[in-house]
């Protein structure tokens, strides 16, 4: 499992890092969505990966860390708004400069 | 248990809460609630700051929860300083505001009560995870605060800021993610205890998170290779943003203080001090780059803008050097750059607002209608700045410089402090003699100097003075405050005695 899981996090991370340096709003806000995915999936699996156990201590030998899944929950809803703000800012972005460039103006050809 | 230390983040709360409830209410309303809301945190912080001296650590456990297990408040003589910084520089940059600035885009009042409310709950938490919930509370409110009066500059910088500060969120995640799934704590005072006792198998995994942190830092407090968003976005804000942000990358400084210090401090076995080795270059190198961007600079918010890296650059050498002195002097430079840097951005907008169309271009423009009040802060104002006597600025460099001994490292800080303030001093001439001598005969009429305004910038800049003559008592407060910090023993306490006071 933890091959699986560590692999989910590599690909979601560089598919996030290399759509963040496409440099238009639109990509870079889906980059950033991938990256906050693959961070949230890592905070999760810093309380250890485990099935099937209890997230009560003393109620068997092993139990699951449940702190990790309240930050994951945290995270979850900042990066919900942070995204929410940032796509309204591309919006506004366009609107204002014409271009979805993120340095508001075309690059030199 | 003291309810005091909860309540600078409550009253901003509460008033952002009740501003956005009655954003329908008139602007007269939201700008009594909202002053008030501020100038009450001036008491209150220096309450505080009087708390803090007698010396004990203060601790407010949230719903009564003990140390480790819960989300604490942590009050010791650093955050008490800061939380004082900014209820001043708060009140100053919002009796700016409300002479009409605040009128040039949708809910100022209550963005601005959240920023204050970010800032002042990053200086209070004394968990890792809280840091950087507050973290998120005072950025998202700097977004719209930095885009407050629209227009497409703002915007482009705007846009730049907040995808480097979502980038630098997701590493502080990660990080914060590595040392809690090491250390299993995510209180600040017990990781320390945890990362003084960890084995060295984890070592290097702490290490690294320990850098990862030093990144995120890094872009809040503006240094070498993670400083390009600062100038734009400073230099396009709107005035009070602009004071008021004067603070903001004191925030990534406050926080390396507090987890170099505390988290990989002098207890951390084989990790001891590790970010010194590294800010220390890192110091030295933002210092240059910021003086030569303040030459090149092509406008006054520019020019301000990079004289706030250079500030910086200086504060995080008092802090890499490590000694007890250095951070001492540090934190009295660090009061010092805030309040001024905050004074100059509203002077640099009192000056644009007289030259129409060409703003604070450093270009030969219209003639000045109050060139004498202008001119002569301005000539305060650079003064403090640069660090020449009798000002302010110059004691926070002297004591920096004297707090090292005749070495190497004398033999690097002390020309690039002293070449860079030459070098500044030759920026803010150059601009000045621009402003104030190269001007046309024409004078533009559309512009009256307002004295609303004018006091809230003499105010700010005329504490430099103040510094000056409480120099011996903030120095006392200062050097209590870096031993605090080096006596790690107190720190612990909280958890080891692992109950309320």
């Amino acid at each position: 499992m933890e091959a699986i899981f560590a692999a989910t996090l590599g690909i979601l991370t560089a598919s996030g890092v290399y759509l963040l340096l496409r440099a238009r709003t639109f990509p870079v806000v889906l980059g950033l969505t991938l990256i906050s995915y693959a961070v949230n999936l890592f905070l999760f699996a810093m309380g250890r990966l485990q099935t099937g156990v209890v997230t009560v201590i003393g109620e068997g030998a092993v139990y699951a860390d449940p702190l990790p899944q309240a930050l994951v929950l945290t995270a979850i809803v900042i990066g919900f708004a942070m995204t929410a703000f940032v796509v309204v800012l591309a919006l506004r972005s366009v609107g204002e400069t014409q271009t979805d460039h993120v340095d508001g103006q075309e690059p030199a050809q | 248990m003291n309810h005091s230390l909860i309540l600078p983040i409550l009253i901003p709360m509460f008033a952002g809460s009740l501003l956005l409830l009655g954003a329908g209410l008139s602007q007269r309303f939201k700008r009594c609630v909202s002053l008030l809301a501020t100038l009450l945190l001036l008491p209150l912080s220096g309450y505080l700051l009087w708390l803090a001296d007698q010396g004990v650590l203060q601790v407010y456990a949230a719903g009564n929860w003990a140390a480790p297990f819960g989300i604490i408040l942590l009050l010791d003589r650093l955050s008490a300083l800061l939380l004082l910084v900014t209820a001043v520089l708060g009140s100053f940059a919002l009796l700016y505001a409300v002479r009409g600035d605040d009128e040039r885009g949708q809910s100022f009042h209550a963005l601005f009560q959240f920023q204050l409310m970010g800032i002042n709950g990053a200086f209070l938490t004394g968990d890792l995870f809280n840091l950087f919930v507050f973290f998120e509370i005072l950025l998202i409110a700097s977004y719209s605060l930095l885009l407050h009066g629209g227009g497409a500059d703002r915007v482009r910088a705007g846009l730049h800021y907040v995808v480097l500060n979502l980038v630098g969120s997701a590493f502080f995640l990660l990080a914060v993610g590595v040392l809690y799934g090491i250390t299993g704590t995510l209180n600040m005072a017990d990781m320390a205890i945890r990362v003084a006792a960890a084995g060295p198998d984890d070592a290097a995994l702490l290490g690294a998170a320990g850098l990862l942190l030093l990144v995120v830092f890094g872009l809040k407090a503006a240094f070498l290779p993670l400083y390009f968003w600062l100038p734009k976005a400073y230099a396009s804000a709107t005035a009070p943003v602009a004071a008021l942000f004067a603070v903001m990358t004191k925030v990534g400084l406050y926080s390396i203080i507090r987890v170099y210090t505390l988290i990989f401090g002098d207890d951390a076995g084989t990790l001891a001090n590790m970010a010194n080795d590294w800010l220390w270059p890192i110091a030295l190198l933002t210092l240059t780059l910021g003086v030569i961007g303040a030459l090149a600079a092509g406008s006054l918010h520019g020019l301000l803008a990079y004289l706030v890296v250079v500030s910086v650059g200086t504060l995080l050498a008092g802090v890499a050097i490590g000694t007890e002195q250095a951070l001492a002097a540090a934190l009295f430079y660090l009061v010092h750059s805030t309040w001024v840097a905050g004074g100059l951005f509203l002077l640099a907008d009192l000056i644009a607002r007289q030259r129409g169309v060409k703003h604070s271009l450093l270009i030969q423009g219209p003639a000045l209608q109050n060139p004498h009040i202008l001119g002569s802060l301005f000539f305060f104002g650079a003064i403090a700045v640069a660090g020449l006597p009798p000002l302010s600025g110059f004691f926070g460099k002297l004591l920096l410089l004297r707090s090292l001994d005749p070495g190497l490292e004398a033999l690097l800080l002390w020309p690039v402090v002293l070449v860079g303030s030459l070098l500044t001093v030759i920026a803010l001439s150059r601009a000045g003699s621009t402003l104030f001598w190269r001007v046309g005969v024409s004078q533009l009429d559309s512009a009256e100097l307002d004295y609303g305004r004018l006091f809230a910038c003499l105010g700010l800049l005329s504490l430099s003075l103040l510094l000056v003559f409480c120099a011996a008592p903030l120095l006392s407060y200062v050097e209590a405050t870096a031993s605090q910090l080096h006596d790690l023993a107190l720190y612990r306490q909280i958890i080891e005695s692992g109950a309320l006071p």
